[in-house]
C-alpha cells in the first residue's frame, strides 16, 4: 500500500516538474531575451502579450510546426538519439532538487553523487549532435565540448566535495538543513568553493564567456546547426533546463536552499534560484568569450590547483 | 594516433567573415595549416562602369564601394577629379567636407570596434552600443543630405547643399555625447582580461611585413608606423587642424583595435575645431554638371577609415572618364591575413579578419 502512495506521489511529482521544466524554460527564454534587451539598450519582445511575455509560447508554436530537416547523410541513429541526450538527464537531475523541506521527489542519500553523474550524460548528447550531423562546424563544437566539459566536471565535482564534507552528507536535504543557521556562502573557504562553482558551471552549461562549442562567430552554431523544428527546441529547452538546475544547486549548496525568513520555503528557493540565473545572464551579455585552449588552461592550470588548495583547507577547518 | 587535415570552407555564408568573403581553411582539429582566400563573390565592375558615365554620375558609384564610408569615398573620388581638372573649392566646402568626413570616420570606427567585439563573442552588446551612437551619426547625415548610408553628397566643386541650420549645435551635443562613450568602451572592452587574452599577441604585424605588404589606415598605424595621409600629404583643410595620430606598439589585433578608439577621439577634436572655424560664404562652385577636363591623369588618395583610398583617372578629353582605376586599402589589408593565422586556433581567424577591418564593397568593387 505504502509503495502504491509513493509511487503516485512521484508520478504527480514527475507530472508537476515535466510542467515546471517547459514553463520555466519558457519564462527563461523569454526573461533572457528582456535581460539582454535592456543591457544593450534595447526593449527586446515587445507585441505578443505584456511586453512580450507570450513571445516563447508564439515560438514553441512555430517550431513545432516548422519542417523537421535532414540532411544528407547524417548518422541517423545518432542524430536522432543526440537531442534526447540533451533533455532527458536535466530532466532526472530534477528528482533530487529540494524545492522546498517536503518538495523533493525523492530525497537519495547519494544526491550530489547523483546529480554529478546525471549531468555528465548531457555532453554525449552534445557530442553525439556534432558527430552525427555530418557537418564539420558541428564536428568542431562537438569535440570543444567534449574537452571542455570533461575539464571542467573536475573542478566542479570538487567544489561539491568540499560542501558534502562540511555538511557531512551526500542528501540534498540534509545538506541544507546543515545551513539552517548560517549559509555556505558566508563561510570564506565555502566563498570559494562557491566561486569555483560557479565558474565551472557556467562552463558546463556552455553559457558565455565558456560557450565555444556553439560558438555562434565562429562555429555558426556549433553543435546544433543542422538541426530544426523541435529538434532545434529540443536543445534549448535542454540548455535552459541545465541552466535552471546548476542555479538550483548552487542555491542549495551555497545559498541556503529554501532556507528564509517570512516567505514559504518554496518561493525562497525560486528568488535565489532566479538570482542566481540573472548573474548568469548578466556575465553572458558582458563578456568576450574565451579561446578553447585557454579554456583548458584556466581548468587545469588555474581552476582545478585552486579547488584541490581549497579542498585541503576546508579538511583542515574540519579536523582542527 | 592517425590524424588528418580537413578543409572548410567559411564563407561566403558565414556570420563572421564581414560579407561575402570565402576563405578555404586547411585544419588540424583547431590549428589553422593553411588559409586560401576567394574574393569576387560582390564582383560588379565599378571601373569599367565608370567608363560609361559622366565624372558627375559616377559619384553614387563610389557610395558603394566602402559602404560604411561613403562620405570619405565620395570625398576621394570627388578630389581626384578636381586634381584632374584643376579645380578650387570654396572654403566653407573645404570645412564641411572635413567635418563630414570625420563624422564619417568615427561611424565607421564604431562598427569596426562593434564587429570586432562581436566577433570576440562579446554578444550583442558591444555592437549594439556602437549602433546606437553610429545612429546619432546618421541622423545628422540625414539632416545634412537625405541619406543615412548611402550620401552622394559630396560634388565637383563643393558640396551637394549648404549644412542646414542648426546643424552645427547638433554636432556639437554629438560630441558632448560621444566623449563619455568612447571612455564607455575602455570600461567594457579594452581593459576587460578577457578581451586582452583573445587580441593580445595575436597576428602580430611587425613594422616591415605591414610596409611591405602595403597596409595602409589603422592597420598601419597599429604596427607603429606613424603614415597619416591628414598629416604627411594634407589636403583640405586637415593642416590648420591640431590633432595627433595615434599609433601601436605591437602591432597585434588589440593594438589595431585600440588606433582605432583614438583615432575616433581625434576626430571628434577636427569636427570641434571645423565646427568653430567654419567659414561663411557659398558651398557649391558654379561649376555646372558636366565637366570636360583637359586629357591627361591624375591620382589623389585619401586618408579613409580603413586606409588610403586612391583614385587614378585618365581623361581623353571628353565628358567621360577613360579608365579609373580604385586603389582600395581592404584589398591591400586582406592580402596580408594567411601570413597571420598559419598556425592559430579556428577562433583567432575570426579575431584577426575582424581586427583587419575589411569592407567586401570595396574590395571587389
Amino acid at each position: 500500500m505504502v509503495t502504491i502512495l509513493t509511487f503516485i506521489f512521484m508520478l504527480a511529482m514527475g507530472a508537476l516538474i515535466l510542467g515546471f521544466i517547459a514553463v520555466s524554460a519558457m519564462f527563461l527564454i523569454w526573461w533572457e531575451r528582456k535581460v539582454s534587451a535592456h543591457i544593450q539598450s534595447r526593449l527586446g519582445p515587445m507585441r505578443v502579450g505584456w511586453h512580450g511575455a507570450l513571445q516563447s509560447v508564439a515560438d514553441v508554436l512555430k517550431l513545432l510546426l516548422k519542417e523537421d530537416i535532414r540532411p544528407a547523410e547524417v548518422d541517423i541513429l545518432v542524430w536522432w538519439l543526440a537531442p534526447f541526450f540533451a533533455v532527458v538527464p536535466s530532466v532526472m537531475a530534477f528528482v533530487v532538487i529540494p524545492f522546498g523541506g517536503n518538495l523533493i521527489i525523492k530525497d537519495l542519500n547519494v544526491g550530489i553523487l547523483y546529480i554529478a553523474s546525471i549531468s555528465s550524460v548531457c555532453v554525449i548528447g552534445i557530442f553525439m549532435a556534432g558527430w552525427g550531423s555530418n557537418n564539420k562546424y558541428s564536428l568542431l563544437g562537438g569535440m570543444r565540448s567534449a574537452a571542455q566539459m570533461i575539464s571542467y566536471e573536475l573542478p566542479l565535482i570538487l567544489s561539491l566535495i568540499m560542501v558534502a564534507m562540511r555538511a557531512g552528507s551526500l542528501s540534498m536535504q540534509r545538506i541544507v538543513e546543515s545551513q539552517a543557521g548560517c549559509w555556505n556562502i558566508l563561510h570564506p573557504d565555502m566563498a570559494v568553493a562557491c566561486i569555483i562553482y560557479l565558474i565551472a558551471a557556467t562552463a558546463e552549461v556552455n553559457r558565455a564567456p565558456f560557450d565555444i562549442p556553439e560558438a555562434e562567430s565562429e562555429l555558426v552554431a556549433g553543435f546544433h546547426t543542422e538541426y530544426s523544428g523541435m529538434k532545434f527546441a529540443m536543445f534549448f529547452l535542454g540548455e535552459y533546463t541545465n541552466l535552471f538546475i546548476v542555479a538550483a544547486i548552487a542555491a542549495t549548496l551555497f545559498f541556503g536552499g529554501w532556507h528564509g525568513p517570512f516567505l514559504p520555503p518554496v518561493v525562497w528557493f525560486l528568488i535565489k534560484t532566479y538570482g542566481l540565473i540573472f548573474v548568469w545572464m548578466w556575465v553572458r551579455w558582458t563578456f568576450p568569450r574565451v579561446r578553447v585552449d585557454q579554456l583548458m588552461e584556466f581548468a587545469w592550470k588555474i581552476l582545478t590547483p585552486a579547488a584541490l588548495v581549497n579542498l585541503a583547507i576546508v579538511g583542515w577547518i574540519l579536523l582542527k | 594516433m592517425y590524424t588528418e587535415e580537413f578543409l572548410i570552407n567559411m564563407g561566403p555564408q558565414h556570420p563572421s567573415t564581414h560579407g561575402v568573403l570565402s576563405l578555404e581553411l586547411k585544419l588540424d582539429g583547431e590549428m589553422i595549416r593553411d588559409c586560401a582566400i576567394h574574393i569576387g563573390y560582390l564582383h560588379r565592375s565599378m571601373e569599367k562602369i565608370a567608363e560609361n558615365r559622366t565624372y558627375t554620375q559616377f559619384i553614387p558609384f563610389t557610395d558603394r564601394l566602402d559602404y560604411m564610408a561613403s562620405m570619405n569615398n565620395n570625398l576621394a573620388y570627388v578630389m581626384a577629379v578636381e586634381k584632374l581638372m584643376r579645380m578650387d573649392v570654396p572654403a566653407r566646402a573645404k570645412y564641411i567636407r572635413v567635418i563630414v568626413a570625420e563624422l564619417n570616420r568615427i561611424a565607421s570606427h564604431l562598427l569596426a570596434i562593434g564587429t570586432f567585439a562581436q566577433d570576440l563573442g562579446a554578444f550583442g552588446t558591444p555592437l549594439l552600443y556602437c549602433l546606437r551612437e553610429r545612429e546619432k551619426i546618421m541622423d545628422i547625415f540625414n539632416e545634412i543630405c537625405g541619406n543615412r548610408l548611402t550620401y552622394n553628397y559630396i560634388r565637383i566643386g563643393g558640396v551637394q547643399y549648404d549644412l542646414p541650420e542648426g546643424i552645427d549645435l547638433k554636432i556639437g551635443e554629438f560630441i558632448k555625447y560621444m566623449r563619455p562613450k568612447v571612455d564607455d568602451y575602455d570600461q567594457l572592452l579594452t581593459y576587460n582580461t578577457i578581451f586582452l587574452a583573445r587580441s593580445k599577441h595575436i597576428g602580430t604585424i611587425s613594422k616591415e611585413m605591414a610596409i611591405s605588404y602595403s597596409l595602409t589606415g589603422p592597420n598601419l598605424r597599429g604596427s607603429g608606423v606613424k603614415w597619416d595621409l591628414r598629416k604627411d600629404e594634407p589636403y583640405l583643410v586637415y593642416d590648420k587642424f591640431d590633432f595627433d595620430i595615434p599609433v601601436g606598439a605591437n602591432g597585434d589585433a588589440w593594438d589595431r583595435y585600440k588606433v582605432r578608439v583614438e583615432e575616433m577621439r581625434q576626430s571628434l577634436r577636427i569636427i570641434e575645431q571645423a565646427i568653430g572655424g567654419l567659414p561663411e560664404g557659398e558651398a557649391l562652385s558654379k561649376a555646372g554638371r558636366i565637366h570636360k577636363p583637359a586629357p591627361g591623369e591624375a591620382y589623389f588618395r585619401a586618408e579613409n577609415p580603413r586606409g588610403e583610398l586612391g583614385f587614378y583617372l585618365v581623361s581623353d578629353g571628353s565628358a567621360y572618364p577613360y579608365r579609373l582605376k580604385i586603389r582600395s586599402p581592404s584589398f591591400s589589408n586582406l592580402a596580408i591575413l594567411p601570413e597571420l593565422v598559419r598556425g592559430l586556433k579556428v577562433a583567432d581567424i575570426i579575431c584577426v579578419l575582424g581586427s583587419l577591418d575589411i569592407v567586401m564593397g570595396e574590395i571587389d568593387r
